[in-house]
């Protein structure tokens, strides 16, 4: 591939799954153009690439975008395979593994954590609590079996999983302050606990991180504004 | 590449999710036993492989098991030489990639909806949501497939599968409420399309006439039905 690859990253400072996207390109080392959004106010650029859902992360290389985290790291690997370490292990089986859990933390975890913070009654977020025990104490099943010790989910070094439970790490930081939860509570899920420090300590991951304190005012903010009554001709 | 792999896969005939891997065994070429699930009593072997989802597809291959039928697919495309199911391309891989998780975050769940919903408010809300699904999933045929018979080009791939799979439900639901998901007026490309995978050699294979799937839907309202009496008897 000749030289002068042309990434750039629409995001939101906010976003786990942009974050995801820029752990990505971290631990890879490549260079890309960050372009922040304005969810209220999307760009042109923004609604041109990703037409079906107007959501970030898109990545766009060498002009064409590409859309929805998971896809987005999977194509950064497989188009830079020589750059950087690879995501995804080299075997099959083990690669069948990781995206497995990679789709359960978007599938079951997150809806669960999702729903435990902005539920829209007490009951609701009560159940997105229980099913958040259920489903991080299912991961930190995941990482005893399948990490046999290892500091990560991808072995001796980060990897597939390792980013998309990464990206969700701001907001994991934050919900102690915000809900008084620790979702990877070192009590209960120790591995978890262990690893969220590791992999946060990282020399790739740490300066791309966002600041935990903007994440609470922000997380207050979006509680505040699911309390009041709905603004007329608010937009999605 | 001599010897037999050893493949099994847990499944359930009336699956689109079973059908889709089962299509990916069959483009490959390869050999496998079948084991027909009882969804309303799990062997004690479904629940030992799969003890997170405890689900069908389940493909164990040299007693290891691999879940979820897109990533037991992408899983065959890269394990076994032979008829590529994914496109080689990274970015067209993307693409096919995108719109599979499309169906599985749209489509999949609207079609449940549709199966499950208790009332006819419920069901009609469903059924809104499976056709603006589909509206655009034929802009994207309309793009993607370039004017060739499919998704992927000439011939069956990954996409073709992972939609082309539900095809049989869609009929099903024809006949019990009348639904038409896909037709000619409205979604002309795709409604060309069914028929090309429906008349398919890899389809005719393991896609099941769409009595059994209206058969199957009965069974499962009868156990809901049964479920709640016992509920609401305590």
């Amino acid at each position: 591939m000749a030289g002068g690859d042309d990434l750039k990253l629409l995001g939101m400072w906010a976003s786990p799954f942009v974050l995801r996207v820029k752990l990505a390109l971290s631990l890879k080392g490549l260079s890309y153009e960050y372009v922040e959004e304005d969810l209220r106010d999307k760009s042109e650029l923004l609604v041109k690439s990703n037409p079906v859902h107007k959501k970030v992360p898109v990545l766009i290389h060498n002009g064409k975008p590409v859309s929805e985290s998971l896809i987005i790291l999977q194509c950064i690997d497989e188009a830079f395979a020589g750059t950087g370490p690879s995501l995804l292990p080299a075997d099959p089986y083990e690669r069948a593994i990781a995206r497995f859990w990679a789709a359960y933390i978007d599938d079951k975890m997150l809806p669960a954590l999702n729903q435990s913070a902005m539920g829209k009654t007490e009951e609701e977020r009560a159940e997105g609590k229980q099913q958040s025990l259920v489903t991080v104490e299912t991961l930190e099943g995941a990482l005893r079996d399948c990490g046999k010790g290892k500091p990560f989910f991808g072995g001796d070094s980060a990897g597939y999983v390792d980013v998309v439970l990464g990206g969700l790490l701001g907001w994991v930081r934050a919900s102690d302050e915000l809900h008084g939860v620790k979702p990877f509570d070192p009590e209960r899920t120790p591995l978890l606990a262990a690893w969220s420090e590791r992999f946060g300590a990282l020399e790739a991951v740490e300066p791309v991180m966002p600041d935990v304190s903007r994440l609470v005012e922000f997380g207050k903010m979006l509680k505040a504004r699911l309390a009041a009554p709905p603004a007329a001709g608010a937009s999605n | 590449m001599a010897g037999k792999e050893d493949l099994k896969l847990l499944g359930l005939l009336v699956s689109p999710f079973v059908i889709r891997v089962r299509m990916a065994l069959s483009m490959k070429g390869l050999n496998y036993e079948y084991v027909e699930e009882d969804i309303f009593n799990k062997s004690e072997l479904l629940i030992k492989l799969n003890p997170v989802h405890k689900k069908v597809p389940v493909l164990i291959h040299n007693g290891k098991p691999i879940c979820e039928s897109l990533v037991i697919v992408q899983y065959v495309d890269e394990l076994f030489a032979g008829r590529a199911i994914l496109p080689t391309d990274p970015y067209e891989r993307a693409t096919a990639l995108f719109w599979a998780a499309y169906i599985e975050d749209k489509l999949s769940p609207a079609w449940i909806g549709i199966l499950k919903a208790k009332a006819e408010e419920e069901r009609a809300e469903k059924v809104k949501e499976t056709l603006a699904a589909i509206e655009h999933v034929e802009v994207a045929f309309a793009k993607c497939s370039n004017g060739n018979a499919f998704f992927g080009g000439d011939s069956i791939g990954y996409f073709d599968i992972v939609l082309g799979s539900f095809l049989f439900w869609f009929e099903a639901l024809r006949r019990m409420y009348g639904l038409e998901i896909i037709n000619t007026s409205k979604t002309p490309l795709l409604a060309a399309w069914a028929e090309r995978f429906r008349g398919s050699v890899e389809a005719k294979e393991v896609v099941p006439e769409a009595d059994k799937a209206v058969q199957y839907a009965n069974k499962l309202h009868a156990a809901t039905a049964a479920a709640v009496k016992l509920v609401s008897s305590e």
